[in-house]
């Protein structure tokens, strides 16, 4: 409104037709206008090009070409590592958040405020920082690396180090979504199943979970995504071995380097794809989210 | 079942919450835990019930030691404030959730089950509502299907936490007098939490007063409004006035006024007067123990209200009594007040 009336131009607009402005709920329409159209320009600029462009370079050779990029060795082994990856990560992080949310949200325990920010550090670490802590712990001149080397482990620049570093990178995403949602919901209906008898393994799969399954899958879908879209951490512990330690991300960025595009925007259209379906499945359960949030206002 | 708790003691952080409480319940009873927030009565009854553990002291049900079961294990129906009704499952099955986690030894078939729990929602009058969901239902109806929740479990007490809190004037009237006649049919030992006198003395057998961790007084709900133990409990039960008085060579002095009552062989020393705002004979000026003008009347209900400023030396307080309907009392009417009963306790109690 301020900016309503420092517009002289507005103003004037206002003296013509009185009864237009004196709704001071809402914006006069110029304002609207500019505001919507601003946003939109900037989403197809930013946001929406960039994804056609993704596709049509993927399509610039024809379908057939598109699908025998695809089909070669080397992106199937990128392929299968990542899915391989995020399944892996996925599980852990959703193990491990739904208790570590649990212990946060429903007990009162010395050094919790220090657990939650801990938390938080891989989302305010750089994925490369998050990558070479990896290095430093198990790299040939790392803290456990001379063990390693001795009995034959291979973890850095081979899958487990891949999977370490993406489950640390997407370690907040279920942990963060479970946490409001708990305390929101706190522990009575945990108190009143115990009352009525029920074990702890009991309550917890009748009650707690069924609570907050929306929430959890919620999670789980946003840290898929990233599982399957993690580039710098992954990037730094992979040593890039071809067929073998490669993940889509990072065969995109090789593909792109050999000047292979068509070949490259392929398997980036791939994970463009990841991306939208996605957002739409991350819309269905925010509405879900959102139902439950009303059953349990009143 | 007889429920028996000995010198329980809860600290939370700096906060005494129970300070050194005993209390017996017989089977049977009907049982209110009243007293303002803070003074500890729900953290007894969850003590009981097993959701939370006393720093020092037993609790014991028929002299069997409580505390050394979880609260699965006491067989004791909660029902709490806030229902806390599982709201992703339906009223049926929140009603036979109880009956579903039972070891399976002693699990019974699917279709008792369901009979069971058809039973308890006729016995809450509420069969109609077995396929809606939380959400869906009234404050009152939501209180009735968790006491049928906690009920389905057969339990031996029954513990019940401000049960009408939550619900408008209206409901929570009709829910007490539904609550007494359950209780009369079902007769299991009940235990209910509440702030609000009127509530206690009404529904339960007995009545324990409580304020600030400790118990004030146990007694039948008569004898807790007619005969109070304590200052707190004379304050805080029926609407009373109380003036700060001295006791001196076994006369009343309120003010610079020798109150012509006789001192109830209190000790000497500052003292609280209690009056119920109905015990007052209302005379012409210079014929009671007490005198002041009306301020104000609010002439409306059973009896009606008036303030009244008494004034005594160097200080003037304002009262509201009880005046009868067909008394005319106006603004500006000097009048006496004589106590017909009162209350004299020293000042530290």
């Amino acid at each position: 409104m301020t900016i309503a009336t420092a517009d002289p131009a507005l103003a004037a607009d206002a003296s013509i037709a009185p009864l237009a402005r004196r709704d001071s709920r809402t914006e006069p329409r110029l304002v609207r206008f500019l505001v919507i159209g601003f946003a939109l320009t900037f989403l197809s600029v930013f946001v929406v090009l960039p994804l056609v462009l993704v596709f049509s370079e993927a399509f610039s050779r024809g379908v057939g070409f598109y699908l025998a990029a695809l089909g070669d060795p080397e992106a199937l082994a990128a392929i299968r590592l990542t899915l391989f990856t995020a399944a892996i990560s996925v599980t852990l992080n959703l193990v491990f958040g739904i208790i570590a949310a649990w212990a946060i949200a429903k007990f009162e325990f010395r050094g919790k405020t220090f657990l939650t920010t801990l938390i938080d550090l891989p989302f305010s670490v750089s994925p490369v920082i998050s990558g070479l802590v990896f290095v430093l712990l198990f790299g040939a001149q790392g803290f456990f690396g001379p063990w390693l080397m001795v009995h034959g482990v291979h973890i850095l620049f081979a899958v487990p180090a891949i999977v370490l570093a993406t489950s640390f990178v997407t370690f907040p995403f279920v942990v963060r979504e479970l946490i409001p949602l708990m305390q929101e919901q706190g522990s009575l209906e945990e108190e009143a199943a115990i009352s009525l008898g029920a074990g702890g393994w009991q309550t917890f799969l009748r009650v707690t979970l069924p609570n907050i399954k929306w929430g959890l899958l919620y999670g789980v879908l946003l840290c898929n995504a990233r599982a399957m879209g993690e580039f710098g951490a992954v990037s730094v512990v992979s040593g890039h071995i071809r067929g073998e330690t490669n993940t889509m991300p990072l065969l995109v960025e090789i593909l792109y380097n050999e000047y292979q595009m068509v070949a490259s925007f392929a398997v980036a259209s791939l994970l463009a794809l990841l991306a939208l379906v996605t957002l739409i499945a991350k819309t269905i359960l925010e509405a879900q989210i959102e139902e439950g949030r009303h059953v349990s206002d009143d | 079942m007889t429920i028996e708790v000995r010198n329980i003691t809860k600290q939370f952080g700096a906060f005494k919450a129970l300070d050194n409480v005993d209390l017996k319940v017989e089977t049977g009873e009907l049982l209110a835990l009243l007293g303002p927030s803070g003074s500890g009565k729900t953290t007894l009854l969850r003590i009981i019930a097993g959701l939370d553990w006393p720093d020092t002291g037993s609790v014991s049900f028929d002299g069997e030691n409580a505390l050394s079961r979880g609260a699965g294990e006491r067989h004791v129906g909660f029902v709490f404030q806030h229902y806390a009704l599982f709201r992703h499952m339906s009223v049926f099955e929140n009603v036979a959730f109880g009956l579903r986690v039972q070891p399976r030894a002693v699990r019974r078939d699917e279709a008792a089950i369901r009979r069971r729990v058809r039973e308890l929602l006729d016995l809450v009058q509420l069969d109609w509502l077995a396929d809606r969901y939380p959400s869906q239902l009234s404050g009152g109806q939501r209180q009735r299907i968790a006491l049928a929740r906690a009920l389905a479990i057969e339990p031996r007490i029954l513990l019940l936490d401000e049960p009408f809190g939550a619900l408008d004037a209206k409901v929570r009237k009709e829910l007490r007098k539904w609550l007494r006649t359950l209780h009369e049919e079902i007769h299991v030992t009940s235990i209910f939490v509440t702030h609000d006198q009127e509530e206690a003395l009404e529904v339960a057998n007995r009545v324990v007063v409580m304020d600030k961790g400790r118990i004030e007084q146990i007694g039948a709900p008569g004898d807790v409004y007619e005969d109070p133990a304590t200052a707190f409990v004379h304050g805080f039960i029926g609407e009373s006035i109380m003036l700060p008085v001295e006791v001196r060579d076994g006369r009343i002095q309120f003010g610079d006024r020798l109150l012509d009552l006789e001192s109830q062989n209190a000790r000497p020393g500052p003292s609280k007067l209690f009056i119920r705002r109905h015990d007052f004979a209302l005379g012409p000026a210079g014929s009671g123990a007490l005198e002041g003008a009306v301020t104000h009347v609010r002439a409306f209900g059973p009896t009606h209200r008036a303030d009244i400023l008494l004034n005594t030396a160097g200080q003037e307080t304002l009262i509201e009594i009880d005046a009868p309907r067909d008394r005319d009392l106006k603004p500006g009417d000097f009048v006496s007040l004589q106590p017909r009963r009162y209350r004299i306790f020293a000042a530290q109690d």
